[in-house]
């Protein structure tokens, strides 16, 4: 019992502050990929070495277009769009407060003038690039088997504005893993270690979706999960926030073509905010559940130095 | 080599084939289906070699042939042998191994689903896979297989095997749970608090990973590989890589496989951390789970520091290792590897005295080790129950030839066995961290020409990773695309074995017990 408490008071306090928007990621930290534009020439080496729909180029040679799309929701930061680019274009910062209430904001787009980028020596053609989706975000989020019979669970939306206020003290959080690689569980059981303790924040995990105020959900949802979520998401009390936790629960990350996988958690559930990073830090699941909750002004989120400056726009 | 092909020609005369040892300690023979069963009895019986796994691959563009392949070692000649059996697409049954050597069963039915193969004589051929609402015809890992639209739903019903008698009733356990973990269907029978019989039925998160990895370049496969167990990542990338160097015959510079053996270790002591954390908090220990949290989260955060992910991802190439570490890095690495063992060191101490704590531990969820041999059982789960396997000494790969460690076994089997095996290696696992850094050459961590894949080739790669065995086989087409990636994650040869640790043990002692085998549910079900 001494030793015990020896150790106790030799370790002391280990849990770290975190402040929404000023705290920093620990030394070495990727985080997502920022692109300058100043060095940026649309030759597309990145696109070609991205292995998920994260980086994606439109060509428009009659309009003389060039179009680059860089989403968080997709991105499983493996940085190797950064290796890939000739001109260092590319830089990780250790950004990691991403997440965002739509997934429009969670994608940049940089226009280019294609007769300009041809001349890059390092140019690569659309032809010559991986196939990847569209990026037009309403052709692809088609809902899928049960999603219909929810429709209906939305009229408690309204009532949710006026229950933030209420709640604002605890929050009960009911985590579903929906088929993901279990990284993502890591870092939500991380969130209960001394480091993170997201107790002090009024943040409890329950063990039944009929106790939880907010479902965070993880991983691509496969088919054979996704009824199970359908009914989890039902059996939670309305009102209810999800939170759809890691590039995967976005829009199926890598696993996103597999015949097994249903893609995106707003493909089956309603969705209020995504929370990039594969997996994403504890923190910066923190950072999207103060956003659900309204917390924290959402004014910021998902903003890139880029926009501010003016030279890429949101869509 | 050669002798063991002739006695095998000797014995089984026209069925055995061509044999190919272009891949050093893969020796490859071709056989005919018929006879699989009769050369597997004498490999194991009378040449004592192991089994080790069985999957299928479709080939009939080139062949119209599926092809079976088993995969046997020889551990005291580091030797693996593949059994390599056509399947003609017009008879695509094949002679069921599970009878003989019931570690085959999961293997047998995930061939059978995937594929549409039959395994004749298998004694529980339901669906594995694959869930009742998948239409019967449809064989995902068949190449012809083109997915238009969604797959629909079909009406099917699992039957859970019964046990009956006066008081028995039966529990339904998830698929989701109460706690912060991994889909699975968990089915007891009880009577009064002591489990009579487990079922678990698992694959909720099936994602077809392997068949993602078709056609995949080199990188992106790996990144894939990162994902299939996020708190494997390291373990399954390294055996996936290794698989796609030695198909192409590639040398790693030496750098790279002692910065390899440094983050396999890393990720190591990570996860036995965190395990022995569950278990601790399983027995409500609050005390110790939260001290073993604190040094899980600081081997997390030096994992962060080291290679920018908290999972060590992306280290990992095709060629070597993607980042060296700096001078500053290394010493930053030792400095605090010394930090944390006497971290660790203090908590443990203090645990093992701690009465409570080893009441709920000791002779909790035992498994003999006659269960672990039958049902093909690894990693630190095995050696707790006195299975002296570990395929860093038995088939080194990277540097681990060159390194000096302990292996450590016990016999109990129960929940205490694995955590000593699991704090033990702990224990190894900083010291060879130390090892790898002392014996660091200095030059490159990659290849200077990073190869393209060579066509029509196969090759199997092999990590011992925190859980046990994990095996990765790799096979590319004519064109030199990846045409089949076969996972064998050491989950799926591990999960059965749980069936048999809860049996008289009672309810609430079970999630103790399946913390202490912490098996992935994802890289069981890939
Ligand atoms: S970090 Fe990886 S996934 Fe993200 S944009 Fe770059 S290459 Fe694509
Ligand atoms: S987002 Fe990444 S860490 Fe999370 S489940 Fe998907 S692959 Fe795993």
């Amino acid at each position: 019992m001494f030793r015990l408490l020896k150790k106790n008071i030799k370790v002391g306090r280990a849990t770290v502050r975190y402040e929404p928007g000023i705290s920093k990621a620990p030394e070495g930290f990727l985080g997502a990929p920022e692109i300058d534009p100043e060095k940026c020439t649309g030759c597309g080496l990145c696109v070609k070495a991205c292995p998920t729909d994260a980086l994606i180029i439109k060509d428009d040679k009659a309009q003389d277009k060039r179009t680059f799309f860089l989403s968080y929701g997709d991105c499983i930061f493996c940085g190797f769009c950064e290796s890939a680019c000739p001109y260092q274009a590319i830089s990780f910062k250790g950004k990691f407060e991403l997440a965002a209430k739509s997934k429009e904001d969670l994608t940049f787009f940089f226009p280019f003038n294609f007769n300009q980028c041809e001349k890059d020596p390092a140019f690569v053609g659309q032809d010559a690039l991986p196939f990847k989706r569209n990026p037009d975000f309403s052709q692809n989020f088609s809902k899928s088997d049960f999603a219909e019979k929810l429709s209906l669970d939305e009229i408690g939306s309204k009532l949710k504005v006026k229950i933030k206020s209420l709640l604002g003290r605890s929050l009960h959080i009911r985590e579903v893993d929906a088929g993901s690689c279990n990284g993502c569980e890591i870092e939500a059981v991380n969130l209960s270690n001394p480091i993170y303790d997201a107790e002090r924040f009024g943040i409890h995990f329950v063990a039944s979706p009929r106790h939880a105020d907010l479902l965070l959900v993880t991983g691509p949802v496969t088919r054979q999960m996704e009824l199970a979520l359908v009914k989890t998401y039902a059996a939670t009390a309305d009102p209810k926030w999800v939170v759809a936790c890691g590039s995967c629960a976005i829009n199926g990350g890598i696993f996103q073509t597999s015949y097994a996988v249903v893609g995106g958690v707003d493909r089956s559930v309603p969705v209020d905010i995504y929370i990039p990073g594969c997996p994403p830090r504890p923190e910066a699941i923190l950072y999207g559940i103060f956003l659900a909750l309204g917390k924290i002004d959402s004014s910021n989120c998902g903003e890139n130095q880029l926009e501010k400056s003016g030279v890429c726009k949101r869509i | 080599m050669e002798r063991m092909v002739e006695i095998l020609k000797k014995k089984f005369g026209d069925c055995i084939g061509k044999s190919s040892d272009a891949i050093p300690r893969q020796l490859h023979i071709q056989i005919t289906k018929d006879v699989v069963v009769k050369i597997s009895r004498f490999l194991v019986e009378s040449l004592e070699m192991r089994f080790l796994f069985l999957f299928a691959s479709d080939d009939r563009k080139e062949s119209h042939c599926f092809h079976l392949r088993y995969v046997f070692s020889i551990h005291h000649l580091d030797q693996f042998i593949v059994l390599c059996a056509p399947v003609r697409e017009e008879d695509v049954t094949f002679p069921s191994l599970t009878p003989f050597l019931p570690r085959a069963n999961w293997q047998e039915r995930e061939v059978q689903d995937l594929f549409g193969l039959v395994a004749q004589g298998h004694p529980d051929p339901r669906g594995l896979i694959l869930h009742e609402d998948w239409p019967k015809d449809i064989y995902p890992f068949r190449k012809d297989f083109v997915q238009s639209g969604k797959i629909p739903r079909q009406k099917g019903e699992y039957i859970f095997e019964k046990v009956e008698g006066e008081g028995v009733f039966e529990i339904p356990v998830g698929p989701v749970h109460a706690g912060i973990i991994e889909p699975g269907h968990f089915r007891f029978s009880v009577a009064g608090e002591s489990i009579l019989k487990l079922e678990i039925r698992h694959f909720y998160t099936h994602k077809g990973t392997e068949k993602l990895g078709e056609g995949k370049n080199p990188n992106q496969l790996l990144c894939l590989a990162e994902r299939i167990s996020g708190d494997n990542s390291v373990s399954h990338a390294a055996a996936a890589a290794q698989a796609l160097e030695t198909l192409c015959g590639i040398q790693i510079p030496k750098r790279a496989q002692c910065l390899r053996v440094v983050l396999l270790e890393l990720e190591r002591i990570y996860n036995h951390m965190a395990d022995i954390a569950g278990v601790v908090l399983d027995v409500a220990f609050g005390f110790g789970s939260a001290q073993l949290a604190r040094s899980r989260e600081r081997a997390m955060r030096l994992n962060e520091r080291l290679t920018g992910s908290r999972l060590l991802r992306g280290m990992i190439v095709f060629g070597g290792v993607r980042n060296d570490l700096l001078d500053l890095d290394m010493k930053f690495l030792i400095s605090e590897i010394r930090e944390m063992k006497a971290d660790f060191d203090e908590v443990i101490q203090i645990l093992w005295n701690v009465s409570s704590f080893m009441d709920r531990v000791q002779s909790t969820g035992m498994i003999k080790k006659e269960i672990v041999e039958t049902l093909g059982g690894t990693g630190p789960v095995a050696r707790a129950s006195g299975v002296d396997r570990d395929l860093r000494r038995d088939h080194p790969y990277a540097i681990y030839h060159e390194l000096l460690f302990m292996v450590p076994v016990f016999t109990e089997g129960d929940v205490e066995s694995r955590i000593k095996v699991k704090m033990q290696e702990v224990y190894e696992s900083f010291k060879l961290i130390h090892e790898a850094i002392q014996g660091m050459p200095e030059g490159n961590t990659c290849v200077a020409e990073v190869a393209t894949l060579k066509p029509m080739r196969s090759a199997l790669g092999y990590v011992e990773s925190p859980r046990g065995e994990c095996f990765h086989w790799i096979a590319t087409d004519q064109k030199g695309k990846i045409a089949r990636w076969k996972i064998q994650s050491p989950s799926f040869s591990n999960w059965p074995l749980i069936e048999y640790a809860v049996l008289e043990n009672i309810v609430p002692d079970f999630p103790v017990i399946n913390k202490s085998m912490n098996l992935s549910y994802s890289g069981n079900d890939r």
